[in-house]
Parts: structure tokens; C-alpha cells; sequence
């Protein structure tokens, strides 16, 4: 038995345990915060859709395989596999793209292979950071951001190295 | 708007590359399977995603985001002493960043904005070095359990989905660290005025 199939059973005894422990109707609010998960799935079908439909587009014309080939020279002189050339662009950007992007790529390549790890490692480890410039500095009325796109950009692209360096770490080949 | 220019490259490349590889058939019912792929990951990632927020809403609860809050004080003292001199922009700080921790976005954006308003008063719509310094804290991802990347790898059959925890924490931790350094020092090159 590994460690990290203790985890998950761990987590749900401990936090239904407190939970009971500290008068929580631990059951209701389970079923309550489901509900919201549920909500979440619907919202995000919708969008999904779409952004499937285009990427799954893009990989059967060949373009996707025509980017990774364009970058992976300079890819693979930091390490990342080329294969996930369109998921860097499209993080920043779009939070629905990247997972519709990082999907197709877990599907393609198998959850448990080195580039479905990479993948998820990626989407894990860097958020959709113009959208989330946008809102903070647009709610707080910033119109100069001076120098935090590229301080974020830098964050997401030691966030893209960073998760091909930890797979190769933790899942030596 | 940018999603638009993006969605319709995507495809418009998509027939070009289709049309000059000789790969439109793939392309065409690549359209359709991509729309029914979509239905069915949010089908086979639903579970676990209810499962999740089901046990978050547990733990928030039980007063785990109060604790963390409490926890982070210190280190954004640090990070954002001027700001942190308000006790109410603190607390929100505190909150956002134990809420981003938990994977409960929806609850860490309204607490981020509420901070970034308030730091953002008699700056004249420039940005601050701490609110820079907030805006990169929320845009590197520091969720301790990814849980939608979870329920896409156990939709596609993972023989374990939570075995890249250990990976995203370090992936996530070069990544904020980075993010924070670089701020510094890129502070120098744009001054305030």
C-alpha cells in the first residue's frame, strides 16, 4: 500500500469525523456543496462543447501537430514535451480551453503516460491569468499595471517547465 | 471578445490544415466527436467534482478557512506589509489566499477583489507594488487539491487521479516563488511614477 492511496479514504474519515465532532451536519452539508459541484459541471458543459469541438478540429487537420513541431525546438531545450505546445498558449488565456486542450491531451495519451501526467501537472500548477488580471485590476479601476502581466507570465512559464521537471522527478521513465 | 478570435482561428485553421494536409474528412467528424466527448467528460468528471465541493463545504464549516487565515497572517505581513496595516484588507487577503489554497475560487474572487479595492484607494488607476504583488499571488495556481484535473484523469481511467499531488505542489510552488521574485525585481525597472 502506497501513501497516496491513503490520502483520499484519510481525508473524508478526518474531515466527517471533526465535522460530527464540532456539531456539523456533516451529511446535509455534504449533499448541500454536491449540489454546487453539479452546478458547476452544468455551467461549465456549455462551453466545453465548443471548445471540443474546435480542438478536437485542430488536432485532426494536423495544426496542432504543426505547432508542436514549429516549437519544439525551443520547447524541448527547456524540457516540455512538445505535444503540449497548444496548452501553453491557450492557459493564460482561457480556463475552458486549457481544460478542453488538456483533456484531449489526457485522452489521447493516457492519464497514467508521461505526457497525460505533464498535462495535468500544467493545468494544476498555473491559472487563466489574463482573465484574472482583468478582473482584479478592472473591480479596483487599475488602467496601469505596470509590471504585472509579465511578473504572472513569468510565474505561468516557470509553472509549465516546473511541471514537466516534477513528472520526470516523481515518475522516472 | 478574446475567446471569439480565438474559437474562430482555431477552426478556420482547422479547414486550411484540413484542406492542405487532405485530412478533411477527420476534420469534419472530429467536430462532431469533439461535441460528444465534451457531454460525456462532464458526465464522467461530475462525481468527483460534487464529491469534492461536497467535502470542502465540510471542512469550511467546521472553520478550516478561519484557521489557514490565521495561519497566513504572518507571511502576508511580510508580503504586503502597507496593506496589511488595515486589518480588514488583511483579513481579506487572509481569506482569498485560504480559499485559493482549498481549490474554492468562487469564494476567493470576491474576497481578492474586496482587497484590491481597497488597496487600490488614492492610487490614481495605477497599480501599487502590492497590489501587483496580490494580483501574481492569485494568478499562480496554489490549489492543494486540483480536483477537475482529477476527475479528467479518472474520467480516462487513472489508475490513481490524486498521484501528481506531490508534482503540482512543487510545479506550484517554483511557479508562485518565480512569480513573487520576478515582481521584485521588475518593481525597480517600472517605477511608480
Amino acid at each position: 500500500m502506497d501513501l497516496s492511496s491513503l490520502l483520499v479514504p484519510v481525508l473524508l474519515s478526518v474531515t466527517a469525523a471533526v465535522g460530527l465532532g464540532r456539531r456539523v451536519n456533516v451529511y446535509d452539508t455534504l449533499v448541500d456543496g454536491a449540489r454546487e459541484g453539479l452546478s458547476v459541471s452544468v455551467k461549465i458543459l456549455p462551453s466545453l462543447v465548443g471548445l471540443l469541438t474546435a480542438v478536437y478540429m485542430f488536432r485532426a487537420s494536423g495544426a496542432m501537430e504543426f505547432l508542436g513541431d514549429l516549437l519544439s525546438p525551443a520547447l524541448e531545450l527547456v524540457g516540455i514535451p512538445p505535444e503540449t505546445a497548444a496548452l501553453l498558449f491557450i492557459r493564460p488565456v482561457s480556463g475552458g480551453g486549457a481544460l478542453a486542450v488538456g483533456s484531449d491531451l489526457i485522452a489521447q495519451y493516457g492519464p497514467d503516460s508521461y505526457i497525460g501526467r505533464v498535462t495535468a501537472v500544467m493545468l494544476g500548477s498555473t491559472e487563466t491569468t489574463f482573465y484574472t488580471i482583468a478582473v482584479y485590476f478592472g473591480s479596483a479601476g487599475i488602467r496601469r499595471t505596470r509590471y504585472a502581466v509579465p511578473a504572472a507570465l513569468a510565474a505561468d512559464l516557470t509553472g509549465f517547465v516546473a511541471a514537466a521537471f516534477a513528472v520526470r522527478l516523481f515518475f522516472p521513465l | 471578445m478574446a475567446m471569439a478570435w480565438v474559437w474562430t482561428g482555431m477552426v478556420v485553421l482547422s479547414l486550411v490544415f484540413g484542406a492542405v494536409n487532405g485530412t478533411m474528412a477527420e476534420v469534419s467528424s472530429a467536430a462532431m466527436e469533439g461535441a460528444t466527448a465534451a457531454v460525456e467528460l462532464c458526465i464522467s468528471m461530475g462525481g468527483i467534482l460534487c464529491l469534492w465541493t461536497g467535502i470542502m463545504a465540510i471542512m469550511s464549516k467546521c472553520g478550516l478557512i478561519d484557521a489557514l487565515s490565521r495561519l497566513f497572517r504572518p507571511l502576508l505581513r511580510r508580503l504586503l506589509p502597507c496593506a496589511c496595516r488595515d486589518r480588514e484588507t488583511l483579513n481579506a487577503v487572509s481569506a482569498n489566499i485560504s480559499c485559493n489554497l482549498l481549490g474554492l475560487g468562487n469564494a476567493a474572487t470576491p474576497l481578492g477583489i474586496r482587497a484590491a479595492r481597497r488597496m487600490a484607494r488614492g492610487s490614481e488607476g495605477v497599480a501599487t507594488d502590492e497590489l501587483c504583488t496580490l494580483v501574481v499571488l492569485n494568478t499562480a495556481s496554489i490549489q492543494l487539491m486540483p480536483t477537475t484535473i482529477a476527475g479528467v484523469r479518472s474520467a480516462y481511467g487513472a489508475a490513481a487521479p490524486f498521484d501528481i499531488l506531490p508534482a503540482v505542489w512543487l510545479a506550484s510552488a517554483l511557479s508562485v516563488t518565480v512569480g513573487l521574485l520576478s515582481a521584485r525585481l521588475l518593481s525597480r525597472l517600472f517605477r511608480e511614477r
